[in-house]
């Protein structure tokens, strides 16, 4: 606690108190208002976690900032929050990406202005609460209420075909969610009635009851990921998101289901864990390789980038999976650096699309000419997405391959083709539509970048430098929580 | 004295029957426009009612009546919990019969009459005094269907809801008389003692259960008794399904859990399995044929059986955990269907009937704040927290769980996906589509605040679930003696 106040509940419910002021302000003709209210909201939101960082001790696996109230006594169900060195860096990702949001939508959206504010505010919080629950229940609850800001999101807001992405969001990721949640309560009733995560950690549950545990939470979590096979919901979904939607689904909520992997499935059932880790990482070797040659032949960019999500979150599932230090840390890395790289990258299509109305490649070429500071900054994250050395993409990309390479050289050898696939697709769509002549009078007519668009694509900018060439504010945080967490799944739990 | 006391746990159903009586006589003096004093007398009777239930409540299980009359916490709370439906119930139709012409003393003394039969059939110990209370509830229904007497649609429901039902009573009264037979008590104590001391004969035992079972789920409208369930929401006026989709479930659970629980506990084993098969059909066919439908008071009674069908998973695991869930499930199914059906009534207005799904359509861009409650309400319906549907949802499957049926859990759950799916093309018609009609919304204020709290309290009651799910728990927990 810091000023007597309880940081981690400030941090989730100060961007959904402000959610709510922003729904207040009713109607269109208040628009201003509520975008000014939102950008307060969000801007202190993020304030508050700054006390996270700061005040973190790296020393220790421990949970900190720990608040644990009674909540529903009858199931034994607290309130309990509280963060350690895997989930304190994904609270400030998501604080710091809500007024990005709010400000990228800030002249785009004109129609219901205060719903959409609010629907991200809201999300913020509830999102942070996912990374910060201590109490399965708890978590169940923000992770399930996630999703109904998100599917308004993309229903309202998004492209042509919205509301099939939108109920296939929602689908997809309950279908998960519920049998994630028969599996909680199976947990709760083996642990002698906690609901407490940190409890469940300690449960000793037989081989195939594992196993099944295990299929239940990679449900819940590679949809999330999305891991191949179940990816198919996610190019639908962003290509029909606005481009704030697409930010943070791209930025934060993938991460959960990484995160979830880390906090539930690995040391709940480390024994699974390790017996279905060759699966895992087939899996996501063929969402490295596979879906980064998808991504090579999208003439959509929202698509493209999309594509380019999945294939580095294969990064991320190899990295978790392989068992090492290296693997996991360069797993978080990639995490971070990932939901920097990809949202700016979705800011960058946005930028065009509010322009043109179009995400199509083959409509433009040559904006080069007409948009050099746009050039510039799409330049950096565009090599970033490739993994450039001095990118924060580089850290965690190499860190992974590195894991890898100790594990197995196959491994490594098919992570290391991302980094001739990702450049290929990334700079091909660059060269397409940045390079060349000017293709048609539309592009010819295109406004550089707005103040309001500099000072976002600065701020992503800065901090992707700032990780690619001076990565050890992010990893030193995180060492002793995951050395804790390799002791941990190393031994069996079986009883 | 000795009478005194024995009618004491009685009181607030003398209270009631006086009432009614009152409102009857009353209601000829009252002409047509001052119809609102009836009303108001009905509110009072209601608030009388639950004063005297109160006022009255003793610790531990009173039986008066010879044993055919129990009043117990559960009983208390359940009938605590029906006067609240019936009065939201008459706040909510109130515009809707007034513009039809239907808001009349005979509806307010059937509905007070229905009520009686409900608090019977919480109260009842007996299986006589269960068969009154109910024939009392559903000939009181059967009538107040068919109240619009120009409405052919109506008169349909009416007919398919009294003889079905009159066939159910048969079915039932066949079976209790089998056990009858064969324990020679009528008493649900008496019962379950004779069965317990295995001087019955165990093969007509079984018989009347199948009997009594069948005839119980006729009541509840679960698969495959479940034929009229549609036809009557639809026909009746919308009033009347709410009235039969709320607080007759609270009676319908406190009836069934009675005969099962209390009277049958031995037969535990035999009629847990023939419930497992009604649910699961009941979660099948409801989730999945609720999908198809275009009205939306036919999708909620599709709805409404797959409700009844994840209620009986509650009852089927047993316990505390068991009975309470499946109480708290009940409960917080009553207070979702009020909402639905008082949003339904809100939005209609003379000679148009809100019932269609198209008629949502862009119902974001006429009234976001109804579209915001009716968001909550439909989440909830789906079981999607921070809403109540979810705990209700939740402590059904922790039950399942904890009775050692995960299997069972997954099939639930699979089922509530694909409801997920109808509840979810309600916000889907609401929040991305355009409206067909821009007609202004006029509602009753009196109605859109209680629209506004009934669908808050969804909220609110799932971020603080918990002093409902412990009063539930308890209240099982002192009735039926568990441990």
């Amino acid at each position: 606690m810091i000023f007597g106040l309880p940081i981690i509940s400030v941090a989730i419910w100060l961007p959904i108190i402000f959610g709510i002021l922003v729904l207040a302000t009713g109607g269109d003709k208040n628009a201003p208002l509520a975008r000014a209210i939102a950008m307060v909201g969000s801007v202190l939101g993020f304030l508050v976690t700054i006390p996270l960082y700061t005040g973190f001790a790296h020393d220790t696996s421990q949970m900190q900032f720990v608040e644990l109230h009674d909540w529903i006594a009858r199931f034994n169900i607290h309130y309990h929050v509280g963060v350690d060195g895997i989930s304190v860096l994904f609270i400030l990702l998501t604080a710091f990406f809500t007024p990005i949001v709010v400000l990228a939508g800030w002249q785009v959206i004109e129609k219901r202005v205060a719903q959409y504010m609010a629907a991200f505010l809201i999300m913020s919080g509830v999102m942070i609460g996912v990374f910060a629950a201590l109490d399965a229940i708890l978590f169940y609850v923000f992770w399930e209420a996630m999703l109904i800001p998100m599917f308004l999101i993309i229903g309202i807001w998004g492209g042509q075909n919205r509301v099939y992405a939108a109920v296939k969001f929602f689908l997809y990721t309950l279908l998960g969610s519920l049998l994630m949640l028969v599996a909680l309560i199976y947990l709760y009733n083996q642990s002698g009635g906690s609901f407490a995560i940190l409890d469940f950690h300690k449960v000793a549950i037989p081989m195939t009851a594992q196993i099944l545990i295990f299929i239940a939470f990679f449900f819940a979590f590679a949809v999330k990921v999305p891991m191949f096979p179940v990816h198919t919901w996610l190019p639908d979904a962003h290509v029909e998101a606005p481009t704030g939607g697409s930010v943070v689904l791209a930025a934060i909520m993938l991460k959960v289901g990484a995160y979830g992997f880390l906090r539930f499935s690995m040391p709940i059932v480390p024994d699974a864990s390790h017996k279905l880790a060759g699966v895992m990482i087939a899996l996501s070797l063929i969402a490295v390789v596979y879906i980064g040659l998808v991504a090579l032949i999208q003439s959509d960019m929202k698509k493209l980038v999309a594509y380019s999500s999945i294939s580095h979150m294969g990064f991320v599932t190899l990295g978790i999976f392989i068992f090492n230090a290296y693997g996991m840390e360069g797993a978080l890395l990639q995490m971070i650096s990932h939901g920097f790289v990809s949202g700016a990258l979705f800011l960058c299509v946005g930028v065009l699309y509010d322009r043109m109305h179009s995400r199509n490649i083959a409509d433009y070429g040559g904006v080069a000419n007409t948009m050099p500071v746009f050039a510039a900054f799409f330049m950096l994250f565009a090599m970033a997405n490739s993994g450039l050395p001095g990118t924060s993409g580089f850290v965690g990309e190499f860190t992974v391959i590195l894991g890898a390479m100790k594990a197995n050289f196959w491994y490594a050898f098919a992570a290391a083709t991302t980094l001739v696939f990702g450049a290929a697709y990334t700079l091909w769509m660059y060269k397409r539509v940045i390079f060349g002549a000017v293709a048609n009078t539309h592009v010819a007519e295109l406004t550089d970048l707005t103040l309001r668009e500099k000072t976002i694509m600065t701020i992503l900018a800065a901090t992707v430098l700032g990780m690619g060439l001076y990565p050890l504010p992010f990893s030193e945080i995180m060492h002793a929580s995951v050395n804790d967490l390799l002791v941990h799944v190393a031994h069996s739990k079986l009883p | 004295m000795d009478m005194m006391t024995n009618l004491m746990p009685a009181a607030a159903e003398i209270f009631l029957l006086v009432m009614v009586c009152v409102i009857l006589i009353a209601d000829l003096m009252i002409r047509q426009s001052d119809r609102l004093v009836t009303y108001m007398l009905v509110q009072l009777t209601l608030l009388g009612c639950s004063l005297i239930t109160v006022g009255t409540h003793e610790n531990g299980v009173v039986h008066a009546f010879n044993n055919m009359f129990v009043d117990d916490l559960m009983s208390d709370v359940l009938k605590l919990l029906t006067y609240l439906a019936m009065s939201m119930m008459l706040v909510y139709s109130r515009q809707y019969l007034t513009v039809r012409g239907l808001f009349s003393g005979e509806f307010m003394a059937l509905a007070l009459f229905a009520m009686l039969g409900m608090m019977v059939m919480i109260s009842a110990n007996h299986f006589l005094t269960l068969y009154l209370g109910l024939e009392l509830l559903s000939l009181s229904l059967y009538a107040m269907v068919a109240l619009q007497r120009d409405s052919a649609i109506a008169t349909e429901a009416a007919m398919k809801y009294f003889i079905l039902g009159a066939l159910a009573s048969g079915l039932l009264l066949y079976g209790m008389s089998m056990l009858y037979g064969a324990t020679g008590s009528l008493e649900l104590g008496a019962v379950a003692n004779a069965i317990q001391s295995g001087a019955a004969d165990k093969s007509l035992l079984v018989f009347g259960l199948v009997f009594v079972v069948s005839g119980l789920a006729f009541k509840l409208g679960v698969v495959p008794f479940h034929m009229w369930v549609p036809d009557v929401y639809h026909g009746a006026p919308t009033a009347m399904t709410m009235l039969i989709g709320s607080a007759p479930k609270l009676a319908a659970f406190a009836f069934v859990v009675r005969i099962l629980v209390e009277g049958l506990q031995p037969l535990v084993q035999h009629w847990s399995g023939m419930l497992i098969i009604l649910a699961i059909a009941s979660m099948g066919l409801g989730n999945i044929t609720a999908i198809a439908q275009t009205n939306l008071k036919r999708m909620f009674a599709y709805s409404t059986i797959s409700h009844m069908g994840f209620m009986l998973l509650g009852l089927l695991s047993g316990g505390i955990d068991g009975y309470g869930a499946a109480m708290f499930y009940t409960v917080v199914y009553v207070l979702m269907s009020l909402g639905a059906f008082g949003m339904i009534m809100l939005l209609s207005r003379e000679g148009f009937e809100a019932d269609t799904l198209n008629d949502f359509k862009g119902l974001n861009q006429r009234s976001p704040w109804l579209a915001f409650l009716m968001l909550l309400l439909m989440f909830s319906m789906a079981g999607v927290p921070p809403t109540v549907g979810f705990y209700a949802k939740f402590s059904v499957l922790n039950a399942v769980v904890q009775a050692g049926h995960i299997w069972l859990a997954v099939v639930a759950v699979m089922f509530s996906l694909i409801g997920a799916f109808y509840y979810l093309r309600i916000v889907k018609l609401m929040y991305f589509d355009t409206p067909e009609s821009h007609t202004p919304i006029t509602v009753g204020q009196d109605a859109a605040l209680l629209l506004s709290i009934n669908s808050l309290g969804v909220l609110l009651l799932g971020l603080l679930p918990g002093a409902l799910m412990s009063v539930c728990a308890v209240a099982v927990q002192q009735s039926f003696l568990l441990p």
